[in-house]
């Protein structure tokens, strides 16, 4: 008989637990019953305001398909709990349904809590809790001016960017008198609010709200305890949040005196058939309202449920490190020196807006907490010292002061024990990172798809990094990141060494630097990067023997040793006598047709020799080269756009053949995949693609570094609302960046999740121009956009490169091994019985 | 042992790019000359166009190089590596292929068949 279970409230957490119970492996024995009262299923609330990026709920899905379903989960979603019978161990809901149960994991959650004012409740007035609230914001601000929030803690910061962002004159309203009261102090506080009020957000605190009433130039008027007074159209509170525990006490299990569930280590309530976790969970007096702490509560009462794991929730620390508007904030442990006799060391620079606090205990032994606002640089190093009790060195400030002279401190990684978490967000500690570089992880990609550490918030990849250097050191690993024998250098070494020495030919690259005499790796990688430095045409003599398989005869090579031609068809727009001529070269040279994946025609089945009189035929009629053999841009996909479409809101098929000339031709690492979707629809599918661009009613969205193929990935919002010239400035200096330090073969995902600081990192430098390269990047690709030339009419035009595809040196003859069968009225390579018998017969 | 006469004139040396091959037909049977040039010096190498991987013929369309000591070329379909001295391929042992005596007289390449 298996365990009736029953889960209420389908948030994080909740789904948390649901998954911590099928990857234990014991769902099967139990009969699973999940009621969420939100209309749709988990999402991931912590990344609320990404919502606001795409407007799509589907972004924030926690729920991966079929989980459900191939669980033997019930979901009832829009169903709400209403009672709990102890007694009879039954529940019901609000739709009348009554049902029994074995054991109950409530997973509830917290309601925002809302300062009983008067006028609290008028119109216009909201919360920060659910994708509704957010759909009902959005609605409100188009017919608002001005907008408020109240409470100046991380979400209300977050509400009032994105109610900047919906064009709203903001102001932030603060009961405390500073922001982000729990988290930093009087300095950092005043820190934030300067760079904050630089955004154009009004600040104001030490404020207590005592009415809302009716206002003369907005809809509201605030009225405060001080006299002062706020107009506005909308307001949203944010004033934190109050445990969800409702059912708690309609069963009457034990409460806290200010609310929460009172639970135990293994997260049991006073009843123990009933579980809970998360922010309506309380522990040690404490109500834990962040997700970590959630999580780790899902994962000890599934483990003590299904007893398959031995965890047991301690308490958590609540150190954070986030980006509130754009402004880097961190909070270490006892952050306010609360702890008797605490002594604390900080660093002020206002000339670049950084406000470090570090508090010591009495010995100046250990760190206790810290604030961090402006760089949370050194973030993971203060975490590590305050969670491990690590000794501190002689001058504690060392560790805040910035590195003059190469001073500053930097911690050994060695010296952190075993157990010291690296990623908190999903509880890596120092021993998992170990024993999976020594299992063979030993990139930081491979790192986060076997540990998942640094996938979370990110601000442990620095020190993942470091920890992995070392490793691999400590293993003994010399990490051989030549690219071949012949040469001991990376692909982004020899990019430099081509461009700085000025190197034109491969031949001179291999005396000056190489030994040997190359090889399939270096010759076309070097063919690649002197393409990209000078942009000479490939078939020149020097460069045509470093050309790999396909760009050798510029066509994709096939089994059978033909070729495939592809001609441009940029944004896949093409005129019907293009197309009829298309059509007429196919049927001429017998070849077979197929439209690819990139809005083009692949026609298939050309000898060497006849490649060059197939592409006369279509250059003449105004095609030119697709450069699909290429390690290069290959398409720029487009949805119909708002020319035709009933919703599109840019032209995205003008956009992308504009973009498509741009950029093709351009050599790479890897094949570069572009795409433009005219709205937020997505039909160009522009998500999985190197860049897509998403139209806006104000402009463009930028993703970056997604891909199809094996391991298929969604791109990363990059930049939203640009103008097409902003959008074309970033994507240049996106893709020489990319070609300047990418590995050889390392497609634009793996090169991010490579980097340490991942999109922060590139939204610094191709944003912020952090490095000081974008004039160098924009001028590089001018080079290269400027020097374009179609390679197959330049190639055609000489009669000497033109020899070179035929078959034989010494014969007019073609390849007898080359032999053809119909198939759906179309030619097809003869299977190798097919062709003995074929080539008997002829 | 080939004599003189064996020798079976094929091309002119430029119809071949340095450190490139060629396929000529030669008494029915493909064979893909190979350019070898460092330094302005050529040396030339002929083995069966035919790979047996893929079984398409076509690896004269290969990119010359070398590995450790080995003059090879490097098959444009699947880049199994075949030694142009000896016609083994470097990645399966019991692979080898047919290879020809080649050279160059008054600028002619020339086979011997």
């Amino acid at each position: 008989m298996s365990t009736r279970l029953i889960v209420i409230g389908n948030g994080p957490v909740g789904h948390k637990f649901l998954e911590t119970l099928v990857e234990s492996g014991a769902a099967g024995d139990y009969e699973i019953t999940v009621f969420g009262a939100e209309p749709r299923p988990a999402y991931d609330r912590v990344h609320l305001t990404a919502w606001f990026e795409t407007r799509n709920a589907d972004d924030l899905n926690m729920v991966s398909e079929g989980f459900y379903e191939d669980n033997n989960i019930l979901i009832r979603n829009h169903e709400k709990v209403v009672a709990i019978d102890r007694a009879n161990k039954t529940i019901s809901s609000d739709r009348g349904l009554t049902t029994s149960y074995d054991k109950i994991i409530l997973a509830t959650g917290s309601f925002p809590f809302v300062p009983p004012v008067p006028g609290h409740d008028r119109d216009n007035t909201f919360v920060y809790r659910t994708i509704e609230d957010l759909e009902a914001i959005t609605a409100a601000s188009k017919h608002a001016r001005v907008g408020t929030v109240v409470g100046g803690g991380l979400l209300g910061l977050e509400a009032a960017k994105a109610i900047k962002d919906l064009g709203l004159k903001t102001h932030v309203v603060e009961f405390a008198p500073r922001l982000m009261a729990v988290q930093v102090d009087d300095g950092g506080g005043a820190m934030l609010r300067g760079k904050i009020e630089q955004l154009g957000v009004s600040v104001h605190t030490g404020k207590n709200t005592q009415q809302i009433i009716d206002g003369e130039n907005a809809a509201h008027k605030m009225c405060f305890a001080d006299g002062e007074e706020l107009e506005t159209d909308l307001i949203v509170f944010s004033a934190g949040i109050r445990p969800q525990d409702e059912l708690g006490q309609q069963a009457e299990l034990t409460i806290g005196e200010r609310g929460g569930i009172v639970i135990n280590d293994h997260c049991q309530t006073s009843d123990p058939d009933i579980y809970a976790i998360g922010e309506a969970a309380l522990w040690g007096g404490r109500i834990f309202g962040m997700i970590a702490p959630g999580n780790n509560m899902a994962v000890a009462a599934a483990d003590h449920i299904t007893q398959t794991g031995e965890s047991t929730f301690s308490g958590a620390d609540m150190s954070s490190k986030l980006k509130l508007m754009g402004v880097d904030v961190a909070s270490v442990g006892d952050a306010h020196g609360n702890t008797p006799d605490s002594l604390s060391y900080s660093y002020i620079n206002q000339v670049d807006g950084v406000y470090k606090k570090i508090v010591v205990d009495k010995d100046r032994k250990h760190l206790l907490g810290a604030v961090l606002v402006g760089d949370t640089g050194d973030y993971s190093n203060l975490l590590q010292f305050a969670l491990n009790k690590m000794d501190l060195p002689e001058q504690p400030d060392s560790m805040i002061l910035p590195s003059i002279d190469g001073g500053g401190f930097a911690m050994g990684v060695d010296a952190l024990p075993d157990d010291a978490v690296i990623c908190s967000c999903n509880n890596v500690t120092k021993a998992d990172v170990v024993s999976a570089v020594a299992a063979g992880s030993v990139t930081l990609g491979d790192l986060k798809d076997t540990t998942k550490a640094a996938t979370g918030c990110g601000g442990c990849a620095a020190l993942t990094t470091q920890l992995l250097n070392s490793e691999l050191t400590n293993l003994g690993y010399e990490v051989n990141t030549d690219l071949c024998e012949h040469f001991p250098y990376t692909r982004q070494d020899l990019y430099n060494i081509i461009r700085i020495e000025k190197i034109k030919s491969f031949e001179e690259l291999l005396e000056k630097h190489g030994t040997g005499h190359g090889c399939d790796i270096c010759k076309p990688t070097t063919a690649s990067i002197l393409a990209t430095c000078w942009n000479d045409h490939i078939l020149e003599d020097k460069h045509h023997v470093l050309q790999d398989t396909n760009d050798y005869f510029m066509a994709n090579m096939q089994k059978d040793g033909t070729y495939s031609v592809v001609p441009r068809v940029a944004g896949g727009e093409i005129t019907p006598d293009k197309l009829i001529v298309l059509g007429q070269v196919a049927k001429k040279y017998d070849l077979y047709t197929k439209i690819t994946g990139g809005q083009r025609v692949d026609l298939f089945g050309a000898r060497g020799e006849q490649l060059p009189v197939i592409w006369r035929e279509l250059i003449d009629a105004g095609f030119e080269s697709g450069h699909a053999y290429g390690k290069s841009l290959r398409t720029v996909k487009s949805c119909v756009g708002s020319t035709w479409c009933r919703y599109g809101v840019q032209d995205s098929v003008g956009a992308a053949i504009q973009i498509e000339n741009r950029y093709k031709g351009l050599r790479s690492p890897h094949k570069l995949k572009m795409a433009v979707s005219g709205c937020t629809r997505e039909c160009a599918e522009a998500q999985c693609k190197d860049v897509g661009i998403i139209a806006t009613e104000n402009g463009f969205n930028m993703y970056v570094c997604g891909n199809g193929g094996m391991k298929p990935r969604h791109a990363d919002l990059f930049a939203t609302d640009l103008d097409y010239d902003t959008l074309i400035k970033y994507i240049d200096r996106f893709f020489m960046f990319y070609i300047r330090t990418a590995d050889r073969l390392q497609r634009t995902s793996v090169w991010m999740d490579n980097m340490e600081g991942g999109l922060e990192y590139l939204q610094s430098v191709i944003i912020e121009d952090k490095l000081g390269i974008c004039a160098e990047l924009e001028s590089e690709m001018a080079h290269v956009v400027g020097t374009y030339q179609c390679e197959w009419k330049t190639t055609i035009e000489d009669p000497e490169k033109v020899k070179r595809f035929d078959h034989f040196v010494n014969s007019d003859e073609n390849d007898s091994n080359v032999v053809f069968v119909k198939e759906r009225q179309q030619i097809r390579p003869a299977s190798e019985d097919e062709r003995k018998d074929l080539i008997a017969t002829a | 042992m080939s004599t003189e006469n064996n020798w079976k004139e094929i091309c002119h040396i430029d119809a071949i790019v340095p450190n490139a091959g060629r396929c000529a037909l030669v008494e029915g049977e493909q064979v893909a000359i190979f350019r070898v040039s460092k330094s302005g010096n050529d040396e030339l190498y002929a083995i069966h166009n035919h790979d047996p991987f893929s079984k398409a013929n076509v690896l004269s369309r290969g990119i010359v190089g070398s590995l450790s000591e080995r003059v090879v070329v490097a098959s444009p379909i699947y880049k199994q590596h075949f030694c142009l001295q000896t016609g083994e391929c470097l990645e399966d042992e019991a692979t080898q292929l047919k290879t020809w005596q080649v050279r160059v007289e008054n600028n002619m390449v020339q086979l011997s068949a």
